[in-house]
């Protein structure tokens, strides 16, 4: 489902980072681990062409994503990634709902008021469907972040430190949501972190130096 | 969602710099489509009315106040002029004139002046035609304009008594005898036709001889009361000079002068028949102006015509289309400094729509990013971002047609009363076509910039700076 080879990527001040070789196979869950300035924002942002390396080549369900033109690769993004970030980001006019079905549409899929629905509830925060998105607290306001990634049921799930932010219980709350809903869904799921609260949570671990 | 949607509700969500870019931007549409209207009205009316007449003779003064006083029935007349001076203007063999209608000034009734014409007046010159009744034929007979009828709700058969001077101040009230009487009323003819009450110029005499002989009865040896009657005339003219003489003052002085009750009046209210008798029979009688229609325009005497009389008489001719002319191009500072001022107002209001995208952008920087993880293009956010611009625009349109129409209906009241027209607050011009081009073009313009940047939003960049 997702693969690298000999990924390299040089910051502008020239410094280079080379990442290991990954392969993660279709519903597998892992764990990229590693201390900050390890790259590993740099690493989660070219696994999910966010970015361009240098060097190397990203593989998503066997489509390189480096020879996708821009627009192409934005499309392939909205349709087969799901990112959820360290911060939540959203498009503040809009609710909690709205904020979904913009990422349905700009991912070139129609509007699924009931797939919004279904997976708002999943995610215990049916209720919040008409609220603005910061009115929410950090912990649902990463739950809808889980339920945007999530939306259209893409093949890989990518997080980028999604619980650094939160308490305890919060953080395992999530974690469990993550692990099961990519099981739901069928969805690789790859979070990068250096919260080593998620080690127990995960066989799957890389560990960046 | 489609972008549209997505656009409007970005810009919803902030209301009070949305508010103050549209009313910036409505104010200037709404001034600009204000004075379009105002102008092509006025225009239009002003040309309506010139009705084809080619020169007006009347007594000296400004040409343009009499031109204002007789065609359109705004400005005060400059004075009389006796029928004796005129006489040769009036007959029906002049080489020159294919038609000459006098005109006699000095009453209104509810603020609606009382002509002293010829039936020509409505059939020749305005192409007016009677809905109901008939046109005036006795003494003291009198057919109104549509609109006199709308407004004063007066039906054929009513009476009413004349007020001196164009005010209706409920002073100079003429009381006498049973007044005016309605025996028509005309079709509109969206011209000054249409505001006026129509009688015959014996009537008009009639009315102040009859006043000037009650006025006189009593007070014959008090020559106070006669000079007030002149500080009537003096207050009414407003402070214009030209105006203090006006209106039958000479006969007025003959008549008590020479304490010369004279008796032909008499002999018009018996006499009166169905046919009038011409006025070249009146020769020590006073009409304000004479609208003369040429023979030939462009003949070598025709041209010549208007500068032989004022050289050579005591009268005053002008060309309407002349002074017309002068006066638009007079106005034309005024309304070209007010057309400047709006496109002023618009086009800082198009910099406060950039203002306004621009620095929403910046709130919005991490937005852009994550609507291009969600698969948004760069051309999309390019798009996105030209389309709030081009709401602001349509919006503050939308907003300044609103305003324009709105501030013309309210106007229009006034504009009546200043200008004896109608003016309508709901007709569209294709000038407001145009002007939604220009403000789409401004807001499209506004957008360009902080488009562009939506379009270089670098993902990765924006998402790892805080």
């Amino acid at each position: 489902m997702l693969r690298t080879q000999q990924l390299e990527y040089t910051y502008p001040g020239n410094k280079t980072i080379t990442f290991p070789d990954i392969q993660c196979e279709k519903g597998s869950q892992w764990l990229l681990l590693g201390q900050s300035g390890t790259g590993k924002t740099t690493l989660l942002h070219l696994l999910g062409g966010i970015r361009k390396p240098q060097k190397g080549k990203v593989y998503v369900a066997d489509q390189e994503l480096n020879t996708l033109s821009s627009t192409a690769l934005d499309q392939f993004r909205g349709k087969n990634i799901g990112i959820v970030f360290q911060q939540s980001y959203f498009v503040q006019a809009l609710t909690v709902g709205e904020n979904l079905q913009l990422a349905q549409t700009l991912a070139g899929h129609s509007a699924d008021s009931d797939r919004i629905k279904d997976l708002l509830s999943r995610l215990n925060i049916g209720n919040k469907i008409h609220d603005r998105t910061n009115r929410l607290s950090q912990g649902e306001q990463q739950r809808v972040a889980i339920a945007r990634a999530l939306v259209n049921s893409p093949g890989l799930i990518l997080a980028d430190e999604p619980t650094s932010a939160l308490d305890d219980e919060n953080c395992k709350e999530v974690i469990d949501l993550l692990e099961t809903q990519a099981k739901e869904e069928g969805a690789t799921l790859v979070i990068v972190t250096h919260d080593s609260r998620l080690k127990a949570f995960f066989d799957h671990k890389i560990i960046l130096q | 969602m489609n972008p549209l949607t997505l656009s409007w509700k970005n810009q919803k969500d902030r209301p009070l710099q949305m508010l103050l870019t549209l009313l910036l931007f409505g104010l200037g549409v709404g001034l600009i489509a204000l004075l379009i209207s105002l102008n092509t009205q006025l225009d239009e009316k002003f040309k309506n009315n010139l009705a084809g007449i080619d020169l007006v003779i009347g007594a000296k003064g400004s040409p343009l106040q009499m031109i204002l006083s007789s065609m359109y029935h705004i400005d005060a007349p400059t004075g009389n002029i006796s029928i004796n001076e005129v006489k040769p203007f009036l007959n029906p063999k002049h080489p020159l004139i294919k038609l000459a209608v006098p005109l006699s000034l000095g009453d209104s009734y509810k603020t609606f002046r009382i002509i002293g014409t010829t039936h020509e007046y409505v059939d020749s010159i305005f192409r007016g035609t009677v809905a109901s009744g008939k046109r005036w034929e006795d003494l003291y007979e009198v057919t109104i304009g549509a609109n006199v009828a709308n407004k004063t709700n007066l039906k054929i058969g009513d009476q009413f008594h004349s007020s001196h001077g164009f005010t209706d101040d409920g002073i100079n009230t003429h009381d006498h005898g049973d007044g005016f009487k309605v025996v028509g009323i005309l079709n509109k003819t969206n011209t000054v036709l249409d505001q006026l009450i129509l009688t015959n110029t014996q009537s008009v005499w009639a009315v102040h001889d009859h006043e000037a002989e009650e006025k006189q009865a009593p007070a014959e040896a008090v020559a106070a009361d006669d000079h007030d009657h002149d500080q009537d005339h003096a207050s009414e003219a407003a402070g214009q000079e030209d105006h203090a003489g006006h209106d039958h003052s000479g006969h007025d002085h003959a008549d008590h002068e020479g304490h010369d009750h004279d008796t032909h009046d008499h002999a018009d209210h018996q006499a009166a028949g169905p046919v009038m008798k011409p006025l070249i029979e009146y020769p020590d009688k006073d009409i304000t102006t004479l609208l003369i229609l040429y023979r030939n325009r462009t003949s070598y005497q025709t041209l010549s015509m208007p500068r032989n009389i004022n050289e050579n008489t005591d009268l005053q001719a002008a060309s309407p289309a002349i002074e017309m002319n002068r006066l638009f191009s007079m106005m034309g500072v005024g309304t070209d400094a007010l057309r400047n001022l709006a496109l002023i107002i618009v086009i800082v209001s198009g910099l406060s729509i950039f203002i306004s995208l621009f620095s929403s952008l910046k709130d919005r920087k991490y937005e852009l990013a994550l609507m291009r993880v969600m698969g948004a293009s760069r051309s999309y956010l390019f798009f996105l971002i030209i389309l709030e611009g081009l709401l602001f625009a349509i919006l503050g349109y939308l907003l300044g047609l609103l305003l324009s129409h709105g501030g013309m209906a309210l106007l229009s009241g006034y504009l009546e009363e200043a200008y004896q027209y109608e003016f309508s607050g709901w007709r569209f011009f294709k000038e407001e076509l145009w002007l939604l081009g220009g403000s789409l073009g401004i807001g499209f313009v506004a957008a360009l910039i902080p488009a562009f940047q939506a379009y270089r939003t670098d993902i990765s960049e924006t998402l790892t700076t805080y």
